[in-house]
């Protein structure tokens, strides 16, 4: 039933809002992921895709269905045990960034290890390590409002990848910024899959799916389409 | 656990004025609580200085005016006391009281000494009056038995009128004083009664009763009560003690003017009472002026809290445990508590000592007693630990709540928040 060859599956997942009435989110969602994959999930609003992103995340539960990420079933966690889970499996990028206003780059990007249980020095010698690779050490002692949303997005992704995790979620991570910026967030991205992270990208513009290998549209709930890219276009970069 | 209280500290800095409206509610609270607590000691305090140093169960008995005819006598006749009651009390009430002691006196007794002068009461007293009505003795001895039974003309006077008829230079015991006409030697010096101006000396009671020639009359009969718990007890022991006493006197049984019965353990009882309503009053004030400074801390605990939900969404996408969040938001709310409520009990402490320094000491002056209206009116290290504790788990629970709630929401909603 799990199966090793892949870093995530999905197995027909259904989601419902209740609110007041009814609302089908996700209607048999099947789907697997390899490991070092680098995936584009692209819909219109409303389409499910953030709503299928926050259950790979484990940020949300669903109704049906089965999930297993890393050979490791996520199902009825406790909210302690997913809170454990996320930590050690999962980096998030937001496309508003999160970070934590009153703490400075370095501390944002440590955080992920405070509740980890490391010390305060090592985090921080880690946390700089970290900012180092996005290009950030110089600003580790700002604070977000001092940074642009090109750097306020790198600290993020440092702060996403400092627990080494199994998968990158991406929710529109280039939503909040200009074309320029934009364009330095994806390089990281790509440079990221090039070392051999799985990354899931949620987005609508195709000019960002388009970095991905992979680019699975979903619509009203159901996965309509699933291209690897390169079979297509070849690989852009 | 540092890490912890850093992560505390910067979020409790992130809204400085926040964490201080949030201190001060605690700290004001505190401050009154002390306040209060301390000036409620210090009325307790000036009663029970006021009371003297009597022991809380001593009773005296003298004789009154009847003021009900009864088998054809006319009211308004004076009772006197006698043997026979002194007899009657230790028959009839010993399963109640102790030291049933008779006492005779002679007031308004010129007493000399080389030319110096005093008035003064001399009493006629057995050597256990002593023990009954607290004399203290500061040099010297008490009257002894062997005094009583002698005869012997010796006396124990107080300090004030061993410095008005001594000064400061002679020794007083020993030497020999003129008391209404007769010669005492002086064997001893008591503390005086701050709060009487009128001094008294004491002489074996054998000796004032020949002396004065009172025969089987007594003056006054001195008792002390044993456990007696309640006002109503009390009560019908003096009902019972007058019914006893009419049988003697032939008065009516239901004259309590017939007697005159000054009741030392009823006024504490009383006293007792009025100084628990006091501490309890000042008590509830007290609370209820922390229960306001909880619930502002609470308050300010909910809006924190609900403004950081969607921060509380970030930490817990990146791990955060549930109970990491609450227990970082009781911590807050516990330093936060913690800290001013300290500053305040602090204060509230400084400004007691303040209150002593300037009220403890005063003096009010009605002639023939004296009275102070505040003494140490401070409070006792475990109104300050009781007021602490309360405060602390107060903060706790005020953090614990709103958290508890904030945890509830699933991160995904509590990240569109």
């Amino acid at each position: 039933m799990i199966r090793n060859d892949y870093m995530i599956h999905l197995r027909n997942i259904h989601k419902t809002y209740d609110n007041g009435t009814p609302l089908h989110v996700l209607k048999g969602i099947d789907l697997e992921i390899r490991e070092g994959e680098y995936v584009a999930i692209m819909g219109a609003s409303g389409s499910g895709k953030s709503t299928l992103l926050n259950i790979l995340g484990i940020l949300d539960n669903y109704d049906e269905g089965e999930y297993v990420l890393a050979d490791t079933l996520i199902r009825n966690l406790s909210e302690t045990k997913a809170a454990d889970y996320r930590n050690r499996m999962i980096g998030f990028i937001f496309q508003s960034f999160n970070l934590i206003s009153y703490k400075n780059a370095m501390e944002n990007v440590a955080l992920p290890l405070f509740y980890q249980g490391v010390g305060r020095s090592k985090r921080n010698a880690m946390a700089l390590e970290y900012l180092d690779m996005v290009g950030l050490r110089e600003w580790a002692d700002h604070y977000p409002n001092e940074l642009s949303g090109g750097q306020k997005q790198r600290v993020a992704i440092a702060r996403a990848l400092i627990t080494k995790p199994k998968i990158i979620l991406a929710d529109e991570p280039t939503g909040a910024l200009d074309s320029k910026t934009t364009i330095e967030v994806l390089d990281l991205l790509q440079e990221l899959h090039r070392n051999g992270m799985t990354i899931i990208v949620v987005t609508h513009e195709l000019d960002v799916a388009r970095r991905a290998d992979r680019i699975i549209n979903i619509i009203d709930g159901q996965v309509v389409s699933d291209k690897t890219e390169y079979q297509e276009h070849g690989k852009t970069k | 656990m540092l890490d912890t209280f850093l992560e505390v500290y910067k979020s409790l800095m992130r809204n400085k004025m926040r964490s201080l409206a949030t201190g001060f509610a605690v700290s004001s609270g505190l401050f009154l609580v002390i306040v209060l607590q301390g000036a409620s000691n210090g009325l307790i305090h000036s009663f029970e200085y006021n009371l003297g140093n009597l022991p809380y169960d001593a009773v005296n008995i003298y004789g009154g005016q009847t003021t009900i005819p009864f088998e054809g006598i006319k009211d308004g006749r004076y009772i006197r006391l006698d043997e026979r009651d002194v007899n009657m009390t230790r028959r009839n009430f010993s399963h109640i009281i102790n030291d049933v002691l008779p006492v005779v006196r002679r007031d308004g007794a010129k007493v000399s000494f080389r030319g110096k002068y005093c008035d003064s009461s001399i009493k006629g007293v057995y050597p256990q009056y002593s023990k009954a009505q607290a004399v203290r003795m500061i040099k010297g001895r008490f009257i002894n038995n062997v005094d009583v039974s002698q005869s012997r003309k010796v006396v124990v006077i107080d300090e004030k009128t061993v410095e008005t008829l001594f000064g400061k230079s002679i020794m007083p015991v020993g030497q020999v004083i003129n008391a209404g006409g007769f010669s005492y030697r002086v064997i001893g010096v008591y503390k005086a009664d701050s709060r009487y101006r009128d001094s008294e000396m004491y002489a074996p009671y054998s000796t004032v009763s020949t002396i004065y020639d009172k025969g089987k009359f007594v003056d006054q009969i001195t008792m002390r009560l044993r456990d007696m718990k309640s006002e109503e007890e009390m009560d019908s022991f003096i009902v019972d003690y007058v019914r006893a006493s009419s049988k003697i006197h032939s008065f009516s049984p239901d004259d309590v003017n017939a007697l005159w019965i000054w009741n030392q353990a009823q006024d504490n009882m009383k006293m007792k009472k009025v100084t628990g309503i006091l501490n309890t009053s000042f008590w509830i004030l007290g609370l209820l002026t922390m229960i306001s400074g909880v619930l502002g801390v609470s308050n300010i605990m909910l809006i924190s809290v609900k403004e950081r939900t969607r921060e509380f969404g970030i930490r817990r996408a990146i791990g955060a445990r549930p109970w990491s969040i609450i227990r970082m938001v009781m911590l807050e709310s516990v330093v936060v508590t913690a800290f001013f409520g300290y500053l305040g009990m602090f204060f509230g402490i400084v400004f007691c000592e303040w209150m002593d320094v300037v009220y403890g000491n005063r003096t009010m002056d009605m002639g023939f007693a004296s009275t102070k209206y505040f003494v140490n009116p401070t409070v006792d290290l475990s109104t300050c630990v009781t007021a602490t504790v309360i405060i602390i788990i107060a903060g706790a629970l005020a953090g614990f709540f709103p958290a508890r709630k904030s945890v509830g929401i699933k991160p995904v909603d509590a990240l569109r928040a």
